[in-house]
Formats: structure tokens, sequence, C-alpha cells
């Protein structure tokens, strides 16, 4: 009989290895979910996890997938290392979606370079506004910020419906429920001609080369992460609680808010209903799996990416529900936290203590 | 006139807060054995599919109820290894339960979209359901009404006037004492943890089966998360969970109620459909007001791994 012994200390080598792990044994889960579904487990592998990598579109498809996965991963990353449980990163996306189509709604018809820079800003300055709510409910009445910030999506979500099915609905729109199309100076250059990949790619990349700088090499991102390990050490140290639990969730608000808006004033062009496509919960996923630093998320974003395109293709292909990519995720996050334990932990004979 | 309108309040809300006090009452004992799982919307959802696909083959609604339990056992007992064997971080799993099962109803789900059970007729309580005005109200609900009174009747004798459920406090307050004593700790949690999963199901299934009785996706919509709120609301205490579940029904209903009114002014329905939720928020901002109050009366253990150390 097998047991677990604890490790006298942490193994790093663990820690790195077990989202390859976690990634590995959900492959596995993958081929047996597709033989249980009657598909060739072969094929299923093939138009899952290698249709979206065959060529430059399929390629840059990816990308602009994992753009806003990992503008919220990396957000979320600094408030979860300080031990701040922003759960609502999805409500903070659509409030971001809306301020930043809000004003490329307002400039419509106005042609100018400085309507994009307003929208990103207009975006963070929704998604932290959003997350101020719970931040300040936190600090100044002790209420529990994963259940404030999650009661918040639905309301933001309901707020975009009340949006674009009322004040916002495109007059000439056929009642659908959605805006006006933005202008094209409202929506982000496309990088590489022939794909969709857009300006939102490098507005990543630049926050997660800062969410790195912040959380490894500035002093304020230690501090965080002390009061995040060790409470009383920071409090004994000098350093605010409160000043981290806002920090955590007005820089998780910020990129999601950011993500949302470079959703409508990208691919979509437009504020609809179906603004929120659920990145704000798979990017909890993707924080995790990229252990909290900006590094492991850019990687663990992509992966995510191809989850997400490949339960499309599934769909397409396969004639399975797109949802099947939400079974593949949650399956990746059990098996992290499974592969987890033996950071802490080794198997050891029962017995040969 | 008025009075039947008094009772279709009533009647409407006790329907709407069934579903909270099952799933609610749930966690509580999950709760109370120091363990939190987060992953209520989840079980919710995954017992609201199970619940609907088998009613939906087999036509019988207590077949459904069953397995949504045995679904949301099954679900639950993925978090219980999770935490409980390998010590996994409570909040992080739970948050996986939560995505999984909702993904996994979603999934599940796809060739149900839409579909509909025919309703199942009430069952009266011969007499009582004769009583006016509250007759028709309270006594003449579905079965499974019935079972929440009696669940919460259990879970209150067995919290306070058994034996186990001062073991299962004790281990919420203390594992280490629990354990010395000589308490199998990590058994009873996963005991508590898997009837919390058996009421999420439970929950849900009263959705899909009696409540609407459809399937759509997301349907649960929010509600387990506001069963978490109001275990915290109700100061894990069962009677309270009961005040609260009804209150949240009452604030559920309280849109149709508006709109059916006639009233002159004119609400969009979606600000209404935000009343729930923002009485959730409302209702923590509130009971955390006073830092005493969670932390004299939430178990103390909540939410650490344990581990024997043997």
């Amino acid at each position: 009989m097998l047991r677990f012994q604890a490790r006298a200390e942490p193994s790093l080598t663990m820690r790195y290895l077990s989202p390859l792990i976690a990634v590995a044994l959900t492959l596995i889960g993958g081929l047996i979910v597709f033989f249980a579904l009657g598909k060739d487990p072969w094929v299923g592998f093939k138009v899952f996890f290698l249709n979206p990598l065959k060529d430059t579109y399929s390629i840059a498809e990816l990308f602009l997938k994992a753009t806003p996965l990992a503008l919220i991963a990396i957000g979320l990353a600094v408030g979860f290392r300080a031990n701040v449980w922003n759960i609502g990163a999805e409500g903070q996306y659509i409030i971001g979606a809306i301020f930043g189509g809000g004003v490329a709604l307002y400039f419509q018809g106005v042609s100018s370079p400085f309507v994009l820079p307003t929208m990103v800003i207009a975006g963070a300055i929704g998604g932290a506004l959003w997350a101020a709510i719970p931040a300040a409910l936190r600090t100044r009445f002790n209420t529990n910020e994963i259940l404030v910030s999650l009661m918040l999506v639905y309301i933001a979500q309901l707020l975009v419906s009340w949006l674009v099915h009322g004040p916002w609905k495109d007059p000439e729109g056929f009642n659908f429920p959605q805006t006006k199309m933005f202008d094209d100076s409202a929506i982000l250059p496309i990088l590489i001609e022939g794909t969709r990949l857009n300006a939102a790619l490098p507005i990543a990349i630049a926050a997660l080369v800062a969410g790195y700088l912040f959380m490894n090499r500035s002093f304020y991102g230690f501090t965080m992460q002390v009061a995040g390990q060790a409470e009383a050490a920071a409090r004994y140290a000098g350093f605010s609680a409160k000043r981290t639990i806002w920090m955590g969730l007005l820089t998780g608000g910020a990129m999601a808010g950011i993500a949302g808006m470079t959703e409508v004033g990208g691919p979509m062009g437009q504020i609809t209903e179906h603004v929120s496509q659920g990145y704000g919960f798979s990017a909890i996923i993707v924080a995790f799996v990229g252990r909290l630093n900006a590094i492991g998320i850019f990687f663990a974003s992509l992966l995510m990416a191809l989850l997400y395109i490949g339960g499309e293709q599934a769909q397409q292909y396969l004639n399975l529900p797109s949802s099947i990519s939400k079974v593949f995720q949650g399956m990746l996050l059990f098996f992290l936290l499974g592969a987890d334990v033996f950071v802490n932990y080794r198997l050891r004979a029962a017995g040969g203590k | 006139m008025e009075n039947s309108i008094l009772t279709a309040i009533i009647f409407a809300t006790i329907v709407a807060g069934t579903p909270l006090l099952i799933v609610a009452l749930g966690e509580l004992i999950v709760e109370r054995s120091g363990v939190l799982n987060l992953g209520a919307e989840g079980m919710m959802a995954v017992g609201a599919i199970a619940g609907f696909a088998t009613a939906h083959a087999t036509g019988s609604a207590v077949l459904g109820v069953l397995a949504a339990m045995v679904a949301g056992i099954l679900v639950s007992a993925i978090f219980a290894y999770l935490v409980l064997t390998l010590l996994a971080n409570q909040v992080a799993s739970g948050l996986a339960l939560a995505i999984f099962g909702v993904g996994l109803s979603a999934f599940v789900g796809k060739p149900y979209e839409s579909a509909t059970l025919p309703p199942v007729p009430p069952l009266k309580i011969p007499l009582l359901s004769d009583i006016p005005l509250i007759g028709p109200a309270i006594f003449s609900q579905q079965w499974l009404v019935y079972f929440s009174w009696l669940l919460l009747a259990g879970v209150i004798w067995f919290l306070f006037k058994t034996r186990s459920g001062l073991v299962l406090r004790v281990i919420g307050e203390s594992p280490s004492s629990a354990h010395s004593i000589g308490y199998p700790v990590i058994r009873i949690r996963y005991l508590a943890t898997l009837f919390g999963g058996a009421m999420a199901g439970i929950g849900g299934a009263f959705l899909s089966i009696f409540h609407t009785p459809l399937w759509v996706e997301g349907m649960v919509s929010g509600r387990g998360w506001i069963a978490l709120a109001l275990v915290v609301f109700a100061t894990w205490r069962p009677l309270r969970v009961m005040a609260g579940a009804y209150l949240f029904g009452g604030v559920l209903i309280a849109q149709l109620f508006v709109q059916g009114s006639g009233t002159q002014i004119e609400i969009p329905s979606q600000f209404l459909s935000m009343l729930p939720y923002i009485a959730t928020i409302v209702v923590l901002v509130l009971i955390a007001r006073n830092p005493n109050t969670i932390r004299l009366n939430s178990p103390v253990s909540l939410g650490q791994p344990y581990r024997p150390d043997a």
C-alpha cells in the first residue's frame, strides 16, 4: 500500500512538471471521452488538437483566442498570488466591453486615431470600476469577494442584455439584440493580412511583460505575495492588507475590461448579447495552469485557446456539441489540482517510513 | 380575490425557495464538517440535466430525482478526492467543480435543448390542503417541497440531537482534536461532502423536472452560488437557512408579480432579474458588516486542509 509522505520542502521540479502532467492526463482523458462517445479516438485527436494548428490562418485564430485569456489571466494572477479571489472577471470583461464599445458608438462618424486608445482606457476603467465594488465591500465591510464578484457577473450580463435590447439597439438591425457595427477607426487593426489576428496581441504581450516585472521584479509585487502567503508576516512588516486587496481586484478588473474591449473592438465589431463567452472563467484555469506567472500564462492561454477552437472543430467535423471544450477545461484543472499533491508530498510504500 | 393573489404569492415563493433550501442545507452539512465546497452551481447543473434526461427517458419524476442525486454524489466525489485525499486547495477545487459541472451539463444536455417534460401534478395533502388560503399555498405542493421540510427537520435533529452530529461539528471546529479522540476525520468529511453533492443534485432536479419543467443550458443561473451565500447569511444555522431560502424565493418571483400587476412605471425586465443577485450582495454585506458575526459562527477549520499525520 502506498501513502503520501510530506516532503521536507516543496518540490520546484514538480511545481513546473505538474501542468505538463495535467495536460497529458487531459489528452488521455479526451481520447477516452471520444472513445466513449463512439468516435474514433485518433480522428477525435486530430480534429480537436491538430486541426487548430494546420495552417497560418488557424494559428492566427489560436493567438486571437488566446489574447483575451492571457490578458484576463495575468490580471487575475496578481490578485490570486495575494489570495484575493476575484472570480468575477467575466463580469468585469462585460463592463469593459460596454465602456469600450460605448466610446466607439459615441464617436461614430468621427475618424480619429485617438478613438481606439480611448476605447482601451475606457475598457480598463469599466472593468476596474466593476471590480472596485467587491474591493470596496471587502475592505469596508469584510464581505466575501468571491460571492460578490460572482453575483456581479450575472448583473453585468443582464445589463448588457438590456443595453442591446433597449437604448443601444441598432435601429436598422432588423430588431436583433445588437448595437450598430463600429466604424473602422474603432476596430483594432489587423496584424497579418488574411487573418483576424489584431493589435490586441501586442497589448496582451505588453501586459504579460508588465505583469512579469511587477510580480517578479518589483518590491511592491513582493509585498503583495507576502500578504497572500503569510498574512501575519505582512502585517508585521507593515504591508497594508487593504491596499493589497484593492490592487489585486483593480488590476484583475482593468485587464478583464481591456479584454472585453478588444473583443468588441476586434473580431465582434459590435456589442451583442453574446459578448460574454466564458473567457473570464476559463482565464481562472489559465492563471492556475500557468502557475500564476507570466511565462506560464502565455503558454496556458494558447493551450486553452486550443481547447476552445478544438471544441468548435469537434462540432463541425465530429458532430459533437462545442461545449465539450468546457468539459476538457474542467478536466484540465482537476488534473492540475490533483497532480499538485506531488509538489508537497511524495509517494512512499507504507511501513517503510 | 385578494386572497387568491396572496395564495399565489406564498405558493410561488415556496416553489422558488425550495431548490435553494435543499442545496443550502446540503452545503451547511459540508461546511459544518470544515469543508468549503464552492461547486454547488456545477453540482446543481449536473443534477438538473441528469434528472431531466432520466425523467425524459423513463417518464418517471422519482427516477429523475434519484438519478440527479447519484450524479450529484459522483461529481462531488471528484471534489472530495481532490481536497480530502490529495489535499488540493478547496477554493480552487470548488471553482473547478463549478466550471466542470456547468460545462458537462451543457455538453450532455445539448440533445435536450429546449425539450420539455409533462408537468408533474402536485401532491395535495388530505385535509390540510382544504384549509382556506394556506391550504392551496402550502399543502398543495410538489412532494420534493415536503421533502425539503423533512430534510430541514432531519438536519436540525442530526446536528444538534445526535452524537454523530456532534462529532461532525467537532470535526468542523477542530479536526485535530477529533482525530486524537479517535474519530475518522477524513471519512466523515467524505460522507458530508457526498451528502452535499446529493442535495445539490436534487436541488438541480427540482428546477428541471418540477419547476420549469424544461432543459435550457445555463438554467441554474447562479442559484448554486446564491445557496452558498445563504449558508453564510444563515450563520451556518438550519432554521435561518430556511428563512433565507424563502426570502430569496420571494425576491426571485418578485419579477413575475411586478410584471403581472400592471403598474404604470415600466421597468425593463433585465433590471427586475437583477434583484436576486443584488439582494445576495446586500445580505452578504449586512451579515459581514460586524466581523464578529462570521468569526464566531463559522466552523473554525472551514476551508483548511487537514491531514492526520500518521
